[in-house]
């Protein structure tokens, strides 16, 4: 009768814990969870990334949840089929081969899988460069996002709409604290920084309307800065580009410094014609103090980019450094 | 003027302002105040000031150590209950119990005290009371230094909580990351008592790792060569390498923080030639290796207490410390897995991957050797082991969760996300503070002469287990959902609002599993004559800590015990042999000294100065603090006192029989 | 009884003194985990002079060549006493830590005239990132002789009191291995900050 009780007891945590993982893929599956149904090819890859490496885990985490109940229950004490007792033995060359020996192969195949993962993954990285791109700067600002599109001259706040199926290239700024872009049904994220530019290379497979985060706290109106993303089909893109590029409102550099100023809950809003140079002249402005004679806008381009590159260089050897 | 001068920048818009805040405040005052009274009126002011304020022996200040860390996790609990109430309610048109402002503060106070002031000071608190006689010593390589290190953490502690009263904490998470942790855009006192109370704490750590790594390199008693260890004692020696090596570089960072935020100096800023991912990289270099530094005194604790309730040796001792010393040589080779999304090249980001997921390895083994300690033994189920199984379950899956963020390319997906916060409580939670109620729990009657209730100590594991899954495995899924950590408010149509209702639910049942901990405190009080530890072993233990009375003396050991292998108690008993001699010698032990709380006590004033910016304060501290030191070592020419053998022998008769009653 | 007393008091000296020494050690590694980082800092911020002087413009290799000398000096002068100590020459010992207590002085003295001749030609640790690493890099060393300079004085004081016992001793060696230390982390401060910075 005891011995029943006892079971019952040790089977109900593990009666728990299916009841949880039941429910929560219940809950799962009537939502919208954009890591785990992603709509970009980048997110698509990092999804299946990461089940992989899931799947690669259970060899060594099964046995070890397995062997816990077995080990517990049968040696407990006070079991009535006495089982062997071994106070002294303490050691053995076979057992701890085995578990130095599998997880280092599990790991070694993981490693192989993170170095390659890691490049093909790499935000800088192109998707498929020959195909054209659509570049798209992003600027994190107090408490909102200004997307700037380049070569169509126009600009929007809290609101990014980007062709399907086509790469978009974007470089990231800001020009307060740091943040961080995230886009979860996309993929990758990537920190938003003053005075450095950063890269991104997503695409949006499937048309639709996408939450974007700003991943990184930055401030007491950090919670209303999150974004809209649609994802439109090419004709409709252009669409929009021709109907924003009628928008009154021009973003000049005094237009930007207005627009700059802390704000919480943005609407959404449209800019057009963008002064050129203007996402150059945001990060170089914290290369140089305000009195000294800032360079001209046309050729700060090239500038940007020796900056940039110093500044990812600045932080390389530290790191080799520290490693020391 | 002359207020500025006198004041700084202190004035009366101080106080706090929000009803939330000056209820906290009020209830802080007020219990100071009724504890101030409580003293008064008991008069226990002198024996406050005798046998614990002045104290250097190093069981009263692990007993110190503990009770901080205790109220210390209350704080942090009505932190979490505040950051779940407004997460679970402020959604769409609400906006929550507290103003966004506040949550921040909240959120980065409490990741602030559960890792500094919570889980350092129960990890300091039980090396104090179980290192020394575990190695056979009478106390630690420096006692003196030891009651520093305390009061240095009390007074890191006493200023985070100031901050509650005077001004505002820090608004920027835990680690404050510049620039938004720099004076243009946190202009208030908040990042200032971020730093100092750090700042403070975290220079008493240092000592301390200085003090434990010269306990365990030269104290331990004859014949206990370095293979002769307990594992936990390994273990504290891995934890304080690290603290040795890490703490240098926050003490480092958070000056140069502070030098940015008070003198204008460029180090972290945007413009001015600084570089905040240097700050990013600094902090981490020594956060990482603190996260091995809380976790591997709690695997420790497990090798002991799985050995004693198998009643077997333990399994792979060998395995055990290289494991640990791999895991201490790693952890310094990680740092950059906290931000593979700064935009470090392919080849950067992989390596650190690599590296990171190395670390599971070492981990692994430990685990497959506890089980394996288990396998053939005779498996004695007390609360320990209760919560040693949840840890099993438990952190094995924040590993496999570890293992996901390792990869770079999975990270990016899931980075600042709250999967992310579910993976390191996961790793804190079930790791280290399972470990350590494991640890408090096993030791408990060796500290105090009785034993806690077991059937309350089982239900307060079951109830935290519980809790646990509860609170964290949906912010699994909400990772998943693209929500991200620190938000104050989030849109209805996103569907996250249940799930943050679940994990609010989970937060209650963890509460109520430390209320069931305070009952089994308070019932065990009650009922200690009938839970008295009357052996000094009650668990039938392997290790020279069961050697001695519960509790022991003073001076831990009459005779120091000579030791021939790794379970020499153990094989005492089997053999019935003894393991010390009954020749009496007599025994020298530290003296009490004021000197080390008056020491904190200056530089506690003079960080409330640096804080506030008054400048004559800060001198005249330093220089009060200063003179403290010089005071000491001028005078210490007589730091220790000597026990005669005849008053030894009075003492053991006394304490021989306060046990047996 | 108090011959047993003895040897007790004694054996703990001896072993109160390894201990002491082997945590100093200990102190002295922690504290090169902090000057890496300070010189890490200094390292990834030479170059970020926000448009104002860098090294080569600001410092003097012969001014920085004295300070040195005055620095080495000082160290090479403690271990002189140091070898008085293990003679048991008071008065030589006083005598040479007080020229090393002079000497060190004079350092400070040195770096306090350039800070201050730094500052007021605006070229302050407000003025770049550069800058703040250099003060603080520097500065952090100057404070570490200053607490030396206080050790010494109460060193002194000691000596004069209570002579050579075990536990003065056991100070005074404690005192020239920091001593020598911070010698070492000027002749990196030297080598990094000042020569590579004029070259």
């Amino acid at each position: 009768m005891k011995q029943t009780r006892l079971r019952l007891l040790i089977a109900l945590p593990f009666v728990f814990v299916a009841l949880i993982i039941g429910l929560a893929v219940w809950y799962v599956a009537g939502h919208d969870v954009p890591v785990l149904q992603p709509r970009g090819e980048i997110g698509a890859s990092e999804q299946r990334l990461m089940i992989l490496a899931l799947l690669m885990s259970t060899i060594v985490v099964i046995p070890v949840f397995v062997m816990t109940v077995v080990i517990s229950w049968r040696y407990r004490q006070g079991n009535p089929k006495r089982k062997q007792y071994r106070p002294d033995w303490d050691s053995s060359k076979l057992y701890e081969t085995i578990w130095w020996g599998i997880p280092i192969l599990i790991i070694g195949v993981l490693c192989v899988v993170t170095w390659v993962s890691s490049h093909q993954l790499d935000p800088y990285r192109k998707l498929n460069p020959e195909a054209p791109q659509q570049k798209i700067q992003v600027v994190a600002l107090d408490w909102k996002w200004l997307f700037i599109y380049p070569d169509k001259h126009i600009a929007s706040v809290n609101e990014l709409v980007i062709p399907t199926n086509q790469t978009i290239s974007f470089d990231i700024t800001s020009d307060t604290v740091m943040n961080s872009f995230w886009i979860p049904a996309l993929g990758s994220q990537i920190y938003a920084m003053p005075g450095m530019s950063t890269a991104l290379h997503l695409n949006a497979t499937e048309p639709g309307t996408y939450y974007g985060s700003p991943a990184n706290i930055s401030g007491s109106g950090f919670a209303s800065m999150t974004f809209k993303v649609r994802a439109v089909s090419p004709n409709e893109y252009d669409a929009w580009v021709l109907g924003t590029q009628n928008a009154s409102r021009n973003l000049t550099m005094a237009a930007y410094d207005a627009l700059a100023k802390p704000s919480k809950n943005n609407k959404v809003e449209y800019f057009a014609p963008v002064q050129d140079g203007l996402y150059d002249d945001i990060v170089m402005k914290y290369m140089l103090p305000a009195d000294q004679p800032q360079s001209q806008s046309s050729d700060t381009s090239t500038k940007t980019d020796d900056n940039m590159n110093m500044n990812m260089d600045m932080h390389t050897p530290m790191e080799m450094d520290m490693t020391r | 003027m002359i207020a500025n001068w006198l004041l700084g920048r202190l004035n009366w818009d101080a106080l706090p302002s929000e009803m939330i805040t000056i209820g906290g405040a009020i209830m802080m005052v007020l219990s100071l105040l009724a504890i101030v009274a409580a003293i008064t009126y008991f008069k226990r002011w002198k024996w406050l000031w005798r046998e614990w304020i002045t104290t250097t022996n190093h069981k009263r200040i692990g007993i110190m150590y503990i009770v901080v860390a205790v109220v210390m996790l209350l704080r942090g609990l009505a932190d979490v209950l505040m950051l779940r109430a407004q997460q679970a309610t402020s959604v769409g048109a609400s906006n929550g119990i507290i103003t966004s402002d506040t949550f921040q503060q909240v959120f980065s106070a409490h990741g602030t005290i559960m890792i500094f002031f919570v889980a350092m000071g129960l990890m300091f608190g039980i090396i104090n009371l179980v290192l020394p006689q575990q190695l056979g010593a009478r106390d630690v390589a420096f006692p003196f230094l030891n009651s520093v290190s305390f009061w240095l953490f009390a007074a890191g502690m006493v200023l985070i909580n100031t901050s509650l009263v005077i001004g505002e904490f820090s608004a920027a998470g835990w680690l404050a990351y510049p620039p938004l942790s720099e004076a243009k855009f946190s202009p208030g006192v908040g990042v200032d008592y971020w730093i100092w109370s750090l700042q403070i704490a975290g220079i008493g750590s240092l000592m301390s790792g200085i003090n434990f790594t010269t306990t365990i390199l030269k104290l331990r008693t004859k014949g206990m060569n370095m293979m002769k260890m307990p594992l936990f004692a390994w273990s504290v020696f891995g934890s304080m390498v690290l603290v040795a090596f890490a703490f240098p570089i926050l003490t480092a960072t958070l000056s140069m923080l502070y030098l940015d935020r008070a003198f204008g100096m460029h180090f972290f800023t945007a413009d001015g030639g600084g570089n905040a991912m240097m700050y990013v990289n600094l902090i981490w270099a020594w956060g990482h290796p603190e996260v091995y530094i809380l976790v591997l005194p709690a695997f420790g604790m497990f090798s002991e207490i799985v050995s004693t309730f198998s009643r077997k040796r333990l399994f792979g001792y060998t395995s055990m410390v290289w494991a640990i010393w791999a895991i201490v040589f790693l952890s310094f080779t990680v740092w950059l897995h906290h931000f593979f999304t700064m935009g470090a090249g392919a080849n950067v980001n992989a390596f650190f991957g690599i590296m990171t997921m190395l670390i599971a390895i070492p981990t692994g083994v430990k685990i497959f050797n506890w089980l394996f300690t288990m396998y053939k033994g005779r498996i004695w189920f007390t609360s320990p082991m209760i919560w040693f199984l949840g840890f099993v379950y438990l952190f094995t899956i924040g590993g496999v969760t570890g293992v996901l963020l390792a990869v770079p390319g999975i990270d990016f997906q899931v980075h600042n996300s709250l999967f992310l916060v579910a993976h390191f409580h996961n790793m804190i939670i079930s790791g280290v503070v399972f470990g350590f109620f494991a640890g408090l729990t096993y030791w408990f009657p060796k500290i105090f002469g009785f034993s806690l209730h077991e059937g309350l100590g089982k239900l307060a594991a079951w109830l935290w287990i519980i809790g646990f899954m509860l609170a964290f495995w949906p912010l699994y899924i909400l990772g998943f959902m693209g929500a991200t950590r620190r938000l104050d408010h989030y849109d209805a149509s996103l569907g996250w609002q249940p799930l943050f209702i679940v994990a609010g639910i989970g937060a209650l049942v963890i509460c109520a599993g430390v209320g069931v901990q305070l009952l089994q405190l308070g019932y065990s009080i009650w009922k200690r004559k009938e839970l008295k530890d009357t052996t000094g072993d009650p668990w039938d233990a392997r290790t020279l800590e069961w050697a001695t009375t519960s509790p022991p003396p003073e001076y831990n050991f009459a005779v120091l015990p000579e030791v021939t292998s790794r379970d020499a108690f153990w094989e005492a008993k089997q053999h019935k042999t003894s393991l010390t001699s009954d020749k009496l010698e007599p025994v020298l032990v530290p003296k009490n000294s004021a000197a080390g709380p008056i020491i904190s006590l200056g530089v506690f004033v003079a960080a409330f100065g640096f804080v506030w910016h008054i400048w004559w304060l800060v001198i005249l501290m330093t220089l009060f603090a200063v003179a403290a030191v010089m005071w000491r070592t001028l005078s210490d020419d007589e730091s220790e006192r000597l026990i005669p053998v005849g008053e030894l022998k009075e003492l053991e008769r006394l304490s021989k029989k306060e046990q047996a009653s | 009884m108090s011959s047993t007393t003895e040897t007790i008091m004694h054996m703990n000296e001896r072993a109160g003194r390894e201990k002491t020494l082997f945590g100093f050690w200990l102190y002295i590694m922690t504290d090169c985990v902090l000057f890496a980082s300070l010189f890490a800092t200094y390292a990834v911020l030479h170059k970020s002079t926000y448009g104002g002087p860098d090294a080569a413009e600001l410092f003097s290799p012969s001014f920085v060549l004295t300070e040195t000398l005055l620095l080495l000096t000082s160290s090479f002068i403690c271990g002189l006493a140091m070898l008085a100590v293990h003679q048991r020459r008071k008065t030589m010992a006083m005598a040479l830590f007080f020229v090393t207590f002079l000497l060190g002085a004079a350092f400070l003295g040195m770096e306090f005239s350039e800070f201050s001749h730094l500052v007021s030609e605006g070229n302050s640790w407000a003025r770049s990132g550069f800058l703040s690493g250099f003060f603080t890099l520097v500065g952090t060393h100057g404070l570490h002789i200053s607490v030396g300079l206080l050790w010494i004085a109460a060193m002194l004081v000691k000596l004069a009191k209570r002579g050579f016992t075990e536990a003065n001793v056991r100070r005074l060696t404690m005192l020239s291995l920091f001593w020598h230390f911070l010698d070492v982390v000027w002749i990196f401060i030297f080598t990094i900050v000042y020569m590579m910075g004029v070259m």
